[in-house]
């Protein structure tokens, strides 16, 4: 599969992110753009206009805890290609599995990366390299039928394929103005 | 090797003999509880078919009755679905509205050995039934509705022994964060709850720790059932069901035991909820503007009664707004039969109606810039109850009280001694 191996700039964020900062509260029912826009705005205001489509996030531990809010499609509407994290909240991983944000989980890459180096990650053997210092550390590996989801769009183009939602019409997802 | 209730209840549910630590499995979803948040435009996708409508459960709670127009929009996609599908299970604004998991406790929805699913962290809550209930994303549900599964990774199992008895003006909610602030997270494992201290513990007094499993970021929080639990069941819900108790031989992750007596209040620091709190005398002095007692978490009966019990002939603090929600409409009237209510407005207390409400900073006690709040609900992130400046710390109804009496921050035992459980 083409893109089997990707890289991007790192942002690193610390332990037990939660959804409530990728997500606020008084955006929770807003459109998807508002949402995008407000990523990170309590602890990282000004974030979404620094970073740029196909970055990555590294997090410590417990990354995404907190609501069953739909953060991970904030952070893939902004335009983050992949979050890797030395774990996953389950119900976050669920939301990026479903909403079609790549993640994996990969214990000790918090302490591997400094912002701003770059993440070169191969989905064929599940292994993390920064590509400054030549480090290799190993993700765990998702499921194909998870991985596919992740790749794919998420769940909802399945269910609508057999016939059990209705065709999403199109809505104007606008991700974060970009330089 | 045997298994752990979890295991037990997602290896039935999966029609497996048996499941282990990172299986992923397929189960049936015995009920699904839809809110009013999945309804909202930006996460609803139309259902076309469900797989069975005798499984689903519709409930308003989040910013019911509508807040604005975009809840009220969303009530509206939502009382068509239920219209559309005959969905019998449906509680609107109204006598039996509520948060979903209240109510999923007051109808006793949430069957022992069973799976249900809801697009709400705090689902754990119906843990306290022996139901393997968990907090899914809005796509789960749509799944689950119409494809009658739910898919789960298998974690491995905490298991938590509770002995003794806990001290007066000690409750479930000084357990929880003795747990969360010494333990830290639970991520990618379950939490199960036992031992000889069980039977001192109510129903609600359960359903508060089970609940607040979610900010421990477990799976799934499960109580082994007991005579109590099962007769609670029985008297709401006609439903037949099998209790799962752990095999003696379970493979647990590691065994703790919590001597409920050794439980003093405490208090969660702002901004986070693990490893964060102190006992109340640390930050005892400090200055409140709001006190809060309610959520799935705290808005239960029996957190009611405390928080009148501590109120009862005393006032408010001028300066200080005490705000509480009960969990369901039909709390708020067994609350209103027993006189609690008459206890809190007469205090100064405002009394809202049951939703979510201030929990998650919707509507009803949204904090303003600077100011600070502590709460008996289910979480106390940053901007989680409004303004990102507002510092929220987190503690008991009896904490809560307590503060609001003396408008500021107060140790519980000031005001009482007695067993609150």
């Amino acid at each position: 599969m083409s893109g089997d191996v990707i890289r991007g700039r790192v942002w690193t964020f610390g332990d037990n992110i939660n959804t409530d900062l990728m997500l606020p509260g008084d955006v929770h029912m807003g459109t998807e753009a508002e949402q995008a826009r407000a990523v990170f705005a309590a602890n990282r205001p000004g974030w979404v206009d620094e970073m740029r489509q196909g970055d990555f996030i590294v997090g410590g531990r417990n990354y995404g805890t907190g609501s069953s809010r739909p953060a991970a499609r904030s952070l893939r509407n902004i335009g983050i290609a992949c979050l890797i994290a030395d774990s996953i909240n389950s119900l976050f991983f669920r939301n990026c599995v479903n909403f079609g944000l790549l993640a994996l989980e990969c214990p000790g890459v918090s302490a591997a990366f400094e912002e701003g180096e770059i993440a070169e990650v191969s989905l064929v053997d599940f292994t993390v390299r920064n590509t400054a210092r030549g480090t290799i550390l190993k993700a765990q590996a998702v499921p194909e039928n998870l991985l596919a989801l992740m790749r794919g769009g998420g769940i909802y183009p399945v269910l609508e394929r057999e016939g059990l939602i209705a065709p999403v019409k199109a809505k104007p997802v606008q991700a974060a103005p970009r330089h | 090797m045997g298994m752990t209730m979890t295991e037990k209840i997602l290896a039935r549910a999966s029609g497996a003999r048996k499941v282990s630590p990172g299986d992923i499995v397929v189960v049936e979803v015995a009920t699904a509880v839809f809110i009013d948040n999945t309804f909202f435009p930006t996460y609803w996708h139309e259902i076309l078919k469900l797989a069975d409508p005798e499984k689903i459960v519709v409930v308003f709670d989040h910013r019911a009755p509508a807040s604005d127009r975009a809840s009220a929009a969303a009530h509206v996609v939502g009382r068509e679905f239920v219209k559309r599908f005959g969905i019998k299970r449906f509680h609107d604004v109204g006598r039996d509205v509520g948060i979903s998991h209240v109510v999923v406790a007051d109808r006793a929805y949430a069957l022992p050995g069973t799976v249900l699913v809801c697009a709400d962290s705090h689902t754990c809550s119906g843990g306290a039934f022996n139901c393997a209930a968990r907090g899914v994303g809005a796509p789960d549900m749509i799944y689950a509705a119409t494809t009658g599964k739910a898919w789960f990774r298998v974690g491995e199992t905490m298991r938590y022994d509770f002995t003794g008895r806990l001290a007066g003006g000690v409750t479930t909610k000084d357990v929880f964060l003795h747990i969360a602030n010494v333990f830290g997270d639970h991520a990618n494992q379950n939490v199960e709850f036992g031992g000889p201290g069980l039977t001192r513990l109510s129903i609600n007094a359960r359903r508060t720790i089970a609940t607040m499993g979610a900010e421990i970021s477990a799976d799934f929080a499960i109580f082994e059932a007991d005579d109590l639990l099962l007769d609670y069941v029985r008297g709401r819900n006609p439903a037949p069901f099998e209790p799962q108790y752990p095999d003696a031989d379970a493979a647990y992750k590691d065994r703790r035991t919590i001597a409920l007596g050794s439980i003093e209040p405490l208090v969660a620091l702002p901004d986070a909820v693990l490893n964060n709190s102190v006992p109340v005398g640390k930050v005892a002095g400090e200055k409140i503007d709001q006190a809060f007692i309610g959520s799935c978490a705290n808005g239960t009966l029996d957190d009611l009664a405390i928080a009148a019990r501590i109120l009862n002939g005393r006032r408010v603090a001028d300066g200080v707004r005490l705000i509480v929600t009960p969990g369901s409409q039909e709390v708020y009237r067994e609350a209103v039969r027993a006189g609690y209510v008459q206890i809190l407005v007469d205090a100064g207390a405002v009394v809202t109606n049951a939703t979510c409400g201030a929990c998650g900073g919707g509507h009803l006690g949204v904090l303003g810039p600077g100011e600070t709040c502590i709460t008996a609900s289910t979480r106390n992130f940053k901007g989680r109850m409004g303004d990102p400046s507002a510092r929220i710390y987190m503690g008991s109804p009896a904490t809560v009280a307590a503060s609001a009496i003396a408008g500021v921050i107060t140790h519980p035992g000031e005001f009482t001694t007695e067993a609150l459980v």
